[in-house]
């Protein structure tokens, strides 16, 4: 099948492009030489079935930033018919550089202006016709977002698809000369490019003057991403307890009847592990969808890089830009899409460190675990004191981290982002983005989550025949053996079985209390409060926020690093990290008489 | 001949030389920073911030500590 690969710098629109010629039917694929996924997908050019490869926007073909050798090792592996070169047709005078690079690399070339109707606002003039004579290249003007000019440039690249004599690999060391190329820009703009001496001023001026304003810029910055923060949440939470009920409905009315013939040991296996496995897949999907649809918003609209402007004096501290705080806020709803939102940054160091940071957010699934621990064990007045101070230890274990492992995953990439002028995103860009992620998020994580939830299952249940959850199955044996870790910390055996039921999800923990003690509802509160003290109670809040989310967040961290060591090191810092500050508190105030 | 970082808002210079490493230099030659091209400093990030450059149409913001790599003729 013929190949075609679309380049370009970033901001030019590329995926746009790519999203609008290919719809949902975009499929990540794995390629020789790269190391990150690429999406690409079939379509029909010119009669012929041809795979389109979108590489991520590159600013120089010989450059160190991450994005650019997933290009450069793309080029150097696979063998292409046709290289479709995307630019910002309001930016052309200082993309040309990278045209002209990626018309010599001995492959057919051909070369699209998006964004033709940004330009013809600014004024700016492209003389098609001598543009294609100066480059020796077809040439096209379009706009992505609206679609105009589409249809020319798929009959531009079915015909330069056609025309190619076989495919061919790159030669990456043909680049012409600096000094020529300077000349050859400036030749190619006077003689093809009008850009008028004085620029319109735009309404991207007047709204930057008020969004990012010295004073005003960052309370407005934490209104918005209250704002998104509410619209994810408010929404996510009872479409997520529909779900959630939907199961339970499933699984009482139709599995459980129809299972009832099985021994109990193979009913539990698929009612507790495998069904609940699936069902707490589903749960994430919509959080996944709306965090996505917000995401895009804030993204497509041009903000992200304003709300990175405004919050880089902070971050660049702790090693990190403004779009990593971004997460870790909207990590305070749900950590995994969260961390799925790190993939906007481009550099591997930068998001690997805002990876490890994400999952100390306090999430809302830690805050029920949180609120029924201190209504049970604490005055009203001091709960909220206790509550507070979580959150405070949450953005202390996140800064802390980033300041330890600062080092470790140090960005070398130099810190100079576009600023795009505000668009209005439209509904197709918005939407797909959010089909894309929550597809890739089942794909990668569903194996693993129901795996995990099985096997969380397994140790909480068998042997056969002891009771659920009680001293005498795995998970209890393994914590008698962890006795003399956690004793130190204040957790005995039953709350060690109930921290391994919270790897699954904090959303568990409480039920899991239910089973391990014993009793429901207020009974349990009692039970809870003869049996562990406030000290014991806050020692175990502390581990219960710092070590790791849940097994969905695992699954994540695994599909967004690709790496299954970088994996163990978030877990096993998390768990680590957890000891240390449970410990340091028990110990000191026992140590002090409480 | 001054650095970049002692421009004021709303000054607009034009770019002399652009030193500090080769990512960088590549980097902001890209995004069209390169010497005998026009800027505008467009505003200061609060709190020591990035700043806010207009070069001919594209708009960007660097950290203070690139800016000192480059120079600029007011």
């Amino acid at each position: 099948m013929k190949r075609v690969a679309l380049v370009g710098m970033p901001n030019t629109g590329k995926s746009t492009f790519f999203n609008r010629v290919t719809g949902a039917s975009a499929r990540v694929g794995n390629w020789p030489g790269v190391t990150v996924d690429l999406f690409a997908s079939r379509v029909l050019l010119g009669g012929a079935m041809v795979e389109l490869v979108d590489l991520p926007g590159i600013y120089d073909l010989d450059g160190t930033a991450d994005d650019e050798r997933v290009v450069q090792g793309f080029l150097a592996n696979a063998d292409l018919d046709l290289i479709t070169i995307i630019t910002a047709a309001p930016q052309i005078d200082r993309q040309l550089p990278l045209v002209l690079r990626l018309s010599a690399l001995g492959i057919p070339a051909v070369l699209l202006l998006n964004m033709a109707d940004e330009a013809r606002r600014l004024g700016i003039r492209v003389d098609v016709a001598a543009l294609e004579r100066e480059l020796g290249i077809p040439v096209a003007l379009m706009s992505a977002k609206r679609g105009d000019g589409h249809a020319a440039a798929m009959a531009l690249l079915a015909r330069g698809v056609m025309a190619g004599d076989g495919a061919r690999r790159a030669d990456l060391a043909a680049a012409p000369d600096n000094e020529i190329q300077d000349r050859d820009v400036a030749r190619i703009m006077a003689a093809a490019v009008d850009v008028p001496a004085q620029l319109p001023p735009g309404v991207t001026d007047r709204v930057d003057r008020v969004l990012l304003h010295p004073l005003l810029g960052l309370p407005l910055f934490f209104v918005m991403m209250f704002v998104v923060f509410q619209g994810v949440f408010t929404l996510g939470k009872p479409l997520q307890d529909g779900l959630t009920w939907l199961f339970e409905l499933t699984r009482t009315q139709a599995l459980s009847p129809a299972l009832a013939p099985l021994p109990e040991v193979v009913r539990g296996f698929l009612l507790d592990g495998v069904w609940a496995g699936v069902s707490t897949v589903a749960t994430f999907v919509p959080l996944v969808v709306l965090f996505f649809l917000f995401m895009a918003l804030v993204e497509d609209t041009g903000y992200l890089s304003r709300a990175a402007f405004l919050t880089d004096a902070l971050m660049a501290r702790l090693g990190l830009d403004g779009r990593s705080f971004v997460m870790v806020l909207l990590g305070f709803g749900c950590n995994v899409p969260a961390a799925m939102g790190t993939r906007i940054m481009r550099s591997r160091a930068l998001r690997l460190l805002t990876l490890l940071i994400v999952p100390f957010s306090l999430c809302s699934a830690r805050l029920q675990v949180f609120v029924f621990l201190a209504a049970a064990l604490f005055a009203p007045a001091q709960g909220a004191w206790v509550l507070f101070a979580l959150y405070l230890a949450s953005f202390a274990a996140a800064m802390l981290t980033a300041l330890i492992f600062r080092g470790r995953y140090r960005n070398d990439e130099p810190f100079v982002l576009e600023l795009p002028p505000y668009r209005l995103p439209t509904l197709r860009q918005v939407v797909l983005r959010a089909w894309h992620e929550v597809r890739h998020f089942l794909r990668r994580a569903t194996r693993f989550i129901i795996a995990g939830v099985v096997l969380v299952w397994l140790l909480t249940n068998l042997p056969a025949g002891v009771a659920p959850g009680g001293p005498d199955t795995f998970a209890g044996m393994l914590g008698r053996l962890a006795e003399p870790l956690l004793a130190p910390i204040g957790i005995d055996t039953q709350l060690t079985v109930a921290l391994i039921f919270g790897f699954v999800a904090k959303e568990i923990l409480i039920g899991a209390f239910a089973v391990i003690f014993g009793a429901e509802g207020q009974a349990l509160s009692t039970t809870l409060a003869a049996q562990i003290d406030t000290v014991q109670a806050i020692s175990f809040m502390l581990f219960t926020l710092i070590y790791t989310p849940c097994l969905s967040m695992i699954a994540t961290l695994r599909s967004e690093s690709r790496s299954a060591r970088f994996t163990l090191l978030s877990v096993g810092w998390s768990l680590l990290l957890a000891w240390l500050v449970s410990f340091a508190f028990y110990q000191s105030a026992r140590a002090l008489g409480y | 001949m001054s650095p970049l970082i002692d421009l004021l808002p709303g000054d607009d210079a034009t770019v002399m030389a652009v030193n500090g490493d080769l990512p960088l230099r590549q980097r902001l030659a890209a995004l069209g920073l390169r010497p005998g091209r026009p800027l505008r400093l467009i505003r200061r990030g609060a709190l020591a911030g990035p700043l806010h450059l207009r070069l001919g149409t594209t708009d960007i913001i660097l950290r203070r500590h690139h800016a000192h790599a480059i120079v600029v003729q007011r």
